[in-house]
């Protein structure tokens, strides 16, 4: 039996993450409608809001003095926060379905995979959906002529770091979570964020302080980010919102492999 | 059975898991050898499921030593896992896949190819005998078929320990004989087996060797048969009496056998010769419902350790 | 008739110890709507100032457009999952149906329940509005009855939907396909005249833009035309009548074996 450690293969936690993605693949493998239509809604923001209400709000004035359409405007913020509400739809609800009715994750913990594999696979399989979205956003807006500047393609990796952002603190959220009735908080948080993190309108709009407490918000910092770089008007600001997102999930990341672990390995 | 001349294949002592000021396992030593069939036999709340959780390297040790296969737990608990099956005592099968897609995605977390991950899922789907149900959702699956699933799930990496955690708990007895002759099985076929059960049959039929379980504690280790021998009679005389009609003073079952248990529904009278001693109590003018005598049990041997009927 | 009181009476009980999380939605949502999106959002509709809202400003606009769109996420939550969750998940329905509850009695019992929670929704939605000063008009709180209408003429409908099915996998496409677009294009937003022309006529057929309007013109006071009010009221009935009569058949083919 002392041969038994040659036999056992060697191994590092975390990279058995993408048997998770597999298995999810899987399962999306029969209900794909469900995964392709989830394109769908923010196009439908998009041509609502862009072009519906953009027609009633005329040109809007950017800092640098140059004027762009509404709709050239909205898409970047209406593609940063399409990547916040997939990563936390995705996050919660599935994730606590998981978590506390199916007992997905202890069944797997008997295997070789490790908490770590559980926390990095979900939020993995969030982000590779976000940017099957984030993609095909970006490809409506091609097709409606709202691309302005060639930098735009970044705002694919600057979604993926929105998701991820978003995706690591709601799965740590929900591990707190014990009733559905409990994710309406998600929504208190999720719902003011998505309306008044200067998604629809320049920051501008509001007098300091208020102004300054709401640029320091998570989805202000993406939206920001996803701006500069569909306007081109990309500064050193930039570095400020990818180091603010990516602490944001990495903090959530480990918070959320502590807390699975003392919820599963009890 | 256990040769002292092979290491254990697991081996514990003073092994203790506390849930804060509950003490769940309190310092209990065993080992287990390769290829034996070993069972933990307690009521509920006695401390099993939390043994072979921390087997399973699913809940850290509070204290003691615990080796599987020769590995620590904490430290190796991937490795560990990588050469055991584990059926819980829920089944947590994957509802959103399909019967064979659960066996399949199973041998996936345990670094099989797909093909051969597939070819295990098919054979181990006939060796459950759901083949027939491959494609089938696991919601509409009876208890006695998710059972069999989860057990087929446990094989897929080819363990070389099994552990069960009440394996037969909540089924119909045929859907618990047809477990129980695939365990036997694979047992068979060298697979060690550690179960946890209530059932004093399941315990006789599938333990060579078992440790009874109360309180957070082991009372006694021994083979089943070990076990009668040592803590019960060859025989025992049962009595019913119709309600209120019971013998009040127990001095009338004096000498006629080595020990007596009055429980609420009852009379055991345990004697080597059970005939013999409903003889005798006829002849005193007991008149009992009615009189059965039987062979000694294991659910003698936990009355007799703990004072109390294993299932109330 | 009793027996459809009994049934509101038992979903009101369930209610009671849930309803502090609605309050959320019910009065902070409407809240957060008007202010990011009529307020916010709405200085620069106000100062692009071209004139395709007449003498309104845009919140007073969007204001009932919202309350009546609010009314359909309701209705449309509350007849897809908790209707489901009858049927399917806990089987109340089949343990009414042991009790001299009728089918018919399910059917209007459930819809009165609807009824009520819709007039609470709106009527929060209503008040939110005299807060923001968005109230033109005193045939304005004649919009919580729109309210209860527009939500009325999906939840009957869908809820006929949901009778007919054996899992909750539908229900995203409706509000992925159905609510969420209609939400946005009829009229809560923007006019409708903005949209092309065969997208417009849908539209109109569907019930939103009935309600949106009919909101629109009670709290803005501007009703020119009384024959146009008429028509969204049929429309809205024709809905609600529609979708009550199909309930009736597909709660009794589901339930009644």
């Amino acid at each position: 039996m002392t041969s038994l450690s040659t036999i056992a293969p060697a191994y590092q936690p975390g990279t058995r993450a993408a048997r998770l993605i597999e298995r999810n693949v899987m399962v999306y493998r029969r209900t794909w409608i469900m995964l392709v239509s989830g394109f769908f809604e923010p196009v439908f923001y998009l041509l609502a809001i862009g072009f519906g209400i953009g027609g009633l709000v005329g040109p809007i004035l950017l800092p640098s003095g140059e004027h762009v359409s509404y709709a050239v405007f909205v898409a970047p913020g209406l593609l940063a926060s399409s990547a916040m509400n997939g990563a936390i739809y995705d996050s919660t609800f599935n994730i606590f379905f998981k978590l506390r009715y199916a007992k997905t994750y202890d069944a797997m913990l008997s295997t070789p995979m490790a908490v770590t594999d559980v926390a990095v696979g979900e939020i993995a399989w969030a982000l590779i959906r976000g940017t099957m979205y984030a993609v095909g956003f970006l490809v409506a807006m091609a097709f409606l002529g709202l691309i302005k500047s060639p930098l735009i393609v970044f705002a694919i990796p600057g979604a993926m770091l929105i998701g991820f952002a978003f995706a690591a603190v709601g799965m740590a959220a929900t591990t707190w979570v014990r009733r559905w009735t409990d994710f309406d908080w998600i929504f208190v948080v999720t719902l003011p964020l998505f309306l008044f993190s200067a998604t629809f309108y320049p920051i501008t709009v509001y007098p300091e302080p208020l102004r300054t407490f709401v640029s320091l918000t998570p989805l202000t910092q993406g939206v920001e980010l996803l701006r500069s770089l569909a306007l081109g008007t990309v500064g050193p600001d930039i570095l400020v919102h990818i180091a603010y997102l990516l602490v944001m999930g990495l903090v959530g990341l480990v918070v959320v492999d502590r807390r699975l672990a003392r919820l599963l390995l009890k | 059975m256990a040769t002292s001349s092979e290491p254990a294949l697991i081996h514990a002592r003073g092994l203790t898991k506390r849930f804060g000021a509950f003490t769940a396992v309190d310092a209990v030593d065993f080992d287990v050898a390769p290829g034996e069939s070993f069972g933990f036999l307690g009521p509920n709340g006695a401390g099993k499921t939390s043994t072979v959780r921390m087997i399973g390297c699913v809940s850290p040790v509070t204290e003691g030593v615990l080796t599987v296969l020769g590995l620590d737990p904490a430290a190796d608990s991937s490795r560990i896992k990588s050469r055991i099956g584990v059926v819980p005592q829920q089944d947590t099968l994957d509802m959103e896949l399909t019967v064979r897609e659960n066996l399949v995605i199973y041998g996936r977390y345990f670094d099989l190819s797909r093909r051969e991950a597939g070819r295990r899922a098919d054979e181990l789907l006939e060796f459950v005998q759901l083949g027939e149900r491959a494609k089938s959702q696991v919601e509409p699956l009876s208890g006695g078929m998710k059972r069999r699933l989860t057990i087929a799930r446990s094989l897929i990496n080819e363990p070389s320990l099994l552990l069960l955690d009440e394996p037969t708990t909540g089924l119909d007895p045929q859907a618990r004989h047809l477990l129980w002759d695939r365990l036997y099985r694979l047992k068979q076929r060298g697979v060690t087996l550690v179960l946890t059960t209530h059932f004093m049959d399941e315990a006789e039929q599938l333990c060579d060797r078992l440790v009874v379980m109360d309180k957070a504690k082991i009372v006694a280790v021994g083979s089943p048969r070990e076990l009668i021998e040592q803590y019960s009679t060859r025989e025992v005389l049962e009595l019913r009496f119709p309600a209120d009609a019971a013998p009040t003073d127990g001095s009338i079952f004096d000498g006629v056998a080595s020990r007596v248990e009055q429980l609420p529904d009852r009379v055991l009278l345990y004697a080597d010769d059970g005939e013999a001693a409903a003889v005798v109590l006829h002849e005193r003018g007991v008149r009992p419902e009615t009189s059965l005598v039987r062979r000694s049990s294991l659910e003698d041997v936990f009355l007799r350790l703990t004072g109390r009927s294993l299932i109330e | 008739m009793t027996a459809a009181l009994r049934v509101l009476e038992f979903n009101a009980m369930g209610y009671r110890r849930v309803w502090r999380g609605t309050l959320f939605s019910t009065f902070l949502s409407p809240v957060l709507f008007l202010a990011a999106m009529g307020l916010g959002l709405g200085a620069f509709v106000d100062q692009g100032g071209n004139g395709a809202l007449g003498p309104f400003s845009y919140a007073a606009f969007l204001a009932p457009g919202l309350l009546a769109g609010q009314a359909m996420q309701t209705a449309g939550f509350e007849s897809t999952y908790p209707i489901m969750g009858a049927i399917i998940w806990d089987r109340t329905y089949f343990g009414m149906l042991a009790t001299p509850i009728t089918v018919t009695g399910i059917v209007f019992g459930t819809l009165g329940w609807m009824a009520v929670r819709l007039a609470m929704v709106s009527t929060a939605f209503f008040i939110v509005m005299v807060a923001f000063g968005l109230v033109a008009s005193p045939l304005g709180i004649l919009s919580i009855g729109v309210g209860v209408m527009t939500g009325l003429a999906f939840a009957a409908p869908i809820m006929a939907f949901a009778a007919t099915r054996k899992n909750d996998q539908a229900f995203s496409m409706i509000f992925r396909f159905g609510l969420t677009p209609m939400f946005l294009f009829s009229g809560t937003f923007f006019p409708i005249e903005r949209l092309p022309a065969r997208i417009q006529l849908l539209a109109e057929i569907l019930p939103l833009h009935h309600g949106v309007a009919l909101a629109r013109h009670l709290c803005l006071g501007d009703a020119a035309d009384r024959s146009d009010q008429v028509v969204h009221v049929v429309v809205l009935s024709a809905y609600i009548v529609a979708g009550t009569i199909a309930a009736l058949i597909t709660f009794r083919r589901t339930l009644v074996r």
